[in-house]
């Protein structure tokens, strides 16, 4: 069982309508959406949910009142200013480092678990997907990717399925981080933008860090291809296989409004043609 | 004031918003670019760079001189960043949260702090536009505290505008909290408006006003407008698709740079956000 991996650096790259039409193009994968911060895949592969679970991760100080001296102790070691001047724990503040806790002298405070999200097992047209859902303003994004990442692959093995096809989130912090160990490949979706190749040299950085084999397709090439063709550029020096164009093509946007991988919605369109290239050669190059 | 400029999808449109609306605003206005995993304000304000300085986070070290490997260092941390492990203790920095909790623990003081290199912060000038940028170390997970470090530069006797990272999780939170005003730039298609209640969820929970600019307004449906109605959410402003608008942006150009009568739009959009705050 193989991964590949599909992150941007930047957001808005069309990460996930490209795993979408991979997903109609792949056979024999598990689907996984890594992006938990913000997950779309699911609002085109309409999972059937089989399994629901809490995500249970962290902890928040809560201070019992009738038990607080109000010595001030806490307050003093809070390297967060998470508690007030009343001994009120602001959660969101909190970090969950449990240091007011331990040297409160009253043993006044709690330290809860947080339930900070939730994680699905699913059925799609598609085959099977894990998945999952952050909780508003919660920390513990990498591990809760981490979690569905293996949940994938678990999945992967039971059902005797050779490939996992993982949307990854933007950027190039922690979710991203866990989003990439352990993967066969990355394949990143750039834009030709000055932010797109910006953010594009960071993340194949971080990827490189991980020694990971990466590859590159540019998205929209046409709104700039002197642009698109100097990010090609820059990616081959870096050993980058680039694997492809896609034109700006409305049929994307249009497909999504309908619920539907761009593949279904026109297989003749010129995205669809572009997008079924890149993927001969990622099946190519994964060797799968 | 302070606007935070966030969107809860990626790529819809926040940095264009935020450096337009900094750059027609003119002088005695700040630009915060706290989208430190993939800071790209700087390439269309192209500011002159006067300082940049490295932050770090306070991160343990053992002196195994006093150590007298009892494990309460390993006990305390909830983040598994020091353990001892056999005759010996290992700090593992990047795990490390910076609580200094096996610090303060640590009956033979064995424990004191060094630094971990979370990224730098620039600061620099366009004219009147003071901009300050986060650019986190790649390969650094933990972007909640090189923001919070560039918020430190927040002048409140100007005008603040923060270009936040997307998603709803802790690092937009650090981004938008104690903002006046929270504009959020969507686009109106089913992954937009998804995103959107996302962040619609954490602007509720701050308790902060907010607004809409709808971005490729013509690209997509009408659930976004049909949502903010519902909500009670003001839409602020709509910018239509424009292939010069997106050309202009491949190439670094703002808005106001190749379309100079947008300057007068995005000075009625302060306006709104200046009368809505207030």
């Amino acid at each position: 069982m193989k991964e590949i991996v599909i992150i941007s650096g930047k957001g808005g790259t069309g990460k996930t309508s490209i795993v979408a039409a991979f997903a109609s193009l792949a056979e024999n994968k598990v689907l996984c959406d890594a992006d938990v911060d913000a997950a779309d895949l699911h609002l085109i592969m309409d999972p059937e949910i089989k399994e629901r679970h809490d995500f249970e991760s962290g902890r928040t100080a809560i201070i019992n009142q009738e038990k607080c001296t109000e010595c001030g102790i806490c307050r003093d070691l809070c390297r967060w200013d998470a508690i007030s001047e009343d001994f009120v724990v602001d959660s969101i503040e909190c970090e969950g480092c449990g240091v007011c806790h331990y040297f409160c002298p009253e043993e006044a405070i709690d330290f809860l678990l947080n339930t900070c999200g939730e994680w699905y097992l699913s059925d799609t047209r598609f085959g099977p997907m894990a998945h999952a859902r952050l909780g508003i303003a919660e920390e513990n994004s990498g591990k809760l990717v981490t979690l569905i990442r293996k949940e994938g692959k678990k999945l992967a093995e039971a059902k005797n399925l050779d490939l996992l096809l993982t949307d990854g989130p933007p950027g190039i912090g922690c979710p991203v981080i866990a989003s990439l160990g352990g993967a066969a490949a990355v394949l990143i979706v750039s834009e030709p933008t000055v932010s797109g190749r910006h953010d594009m040299e960071r993340v194949a950085e971080l990827a490189a860090f991980f020694k990971i084999p990466t590859m590159l397709c540019v998205n929209k090439f046409d709104l700039n291809p002197d642009q698109g063709e100097d990010i090609e550029a820059f990616a081959r020096e870096k050993n980058i296989r680039v694997i492809g164009r896609v034109p700006f093509d409305p049929a994307f946007t249009k497909a999504m409004v309908q619920g539907k991988t761009i593949v279904e919605f026109d297989s003749r369109s010129e995205g669809c043609e572009a997008v079924k290239d890149i993927w001969e050669n990622l099946v190519q190059g994964l060797e799968i | 004031m302070i606007i935070s400029i966030a969107s809860g999808k990626g790529g819809t449109g926040k940095t264009t918003v935020a450096t337009n609306l900094a750059v027609s605003f003119g002088s005695n206005v700040q630009l915060l670019d706290c989208d430190v995993e993939e800071p790209n304000a700087h390439l269309f304000i192209r500011p002159v760079m006067e300082e940049v300085k490295t932050i770090t986070t306070p991160v343990p070290e053992v002196d195994m001189d006093k150590c007298t490997l009892c494990g309460k260092c390993g006990e305390i941390c909830q983040f598994k960043a020091i353990v001892v492990i056999g005759e010996t203790v290992l700090p593992f920095h990047e795990m490390c949260h910076s609580c200094g909790g096996c610090m303060e623990v640590c009956p033979e003081k064995a424990i004191t702090e060094t630094g971990r290199e979370l990224g730098v912060i620039e600061r620099g000038h366009r004219n009147g536009l003071e901009f300050v940028r986060g650019k986190l170390r790649v390969g650094e997970a933990m972007s909640p505290p090189l923001i919070k470090k560039v918020r430190e530069y927040t002048r409140p006797d100007i005008l603040t505008i923060i270009d936040a990272p997307p998603g709803t999780s802790c690092p937009v939170i650090a981004s938008m909290r104690g903002a006046d005003f929270v504009l959020l730039v969507t686009e109106p298609t089913p992954f937009g408006l998804h995103d959107l209640k996302l962040a619609v969820g954490a602007v509720k929970m701050l308790e902060i006003p907010c607004g809409l600019v709808i971005n490729r307004s013509d690209m997509g449906n009408d659930q976004v407008k049909k949502y903010a109605e519902d909500e009670d959410i003001p839409v602020l402003m709509e910018i239509p698709f424009d292939r010069r608008i997106a050309e202009a942006y491949s190439r670094g150009e703002m808005i106001v740079e190749a379309m100079p009568e947008w300057k007068e739009r995005f000075l009625g959009l302060y306006h709104s956000i200046e009368k809505i705050a207030a």
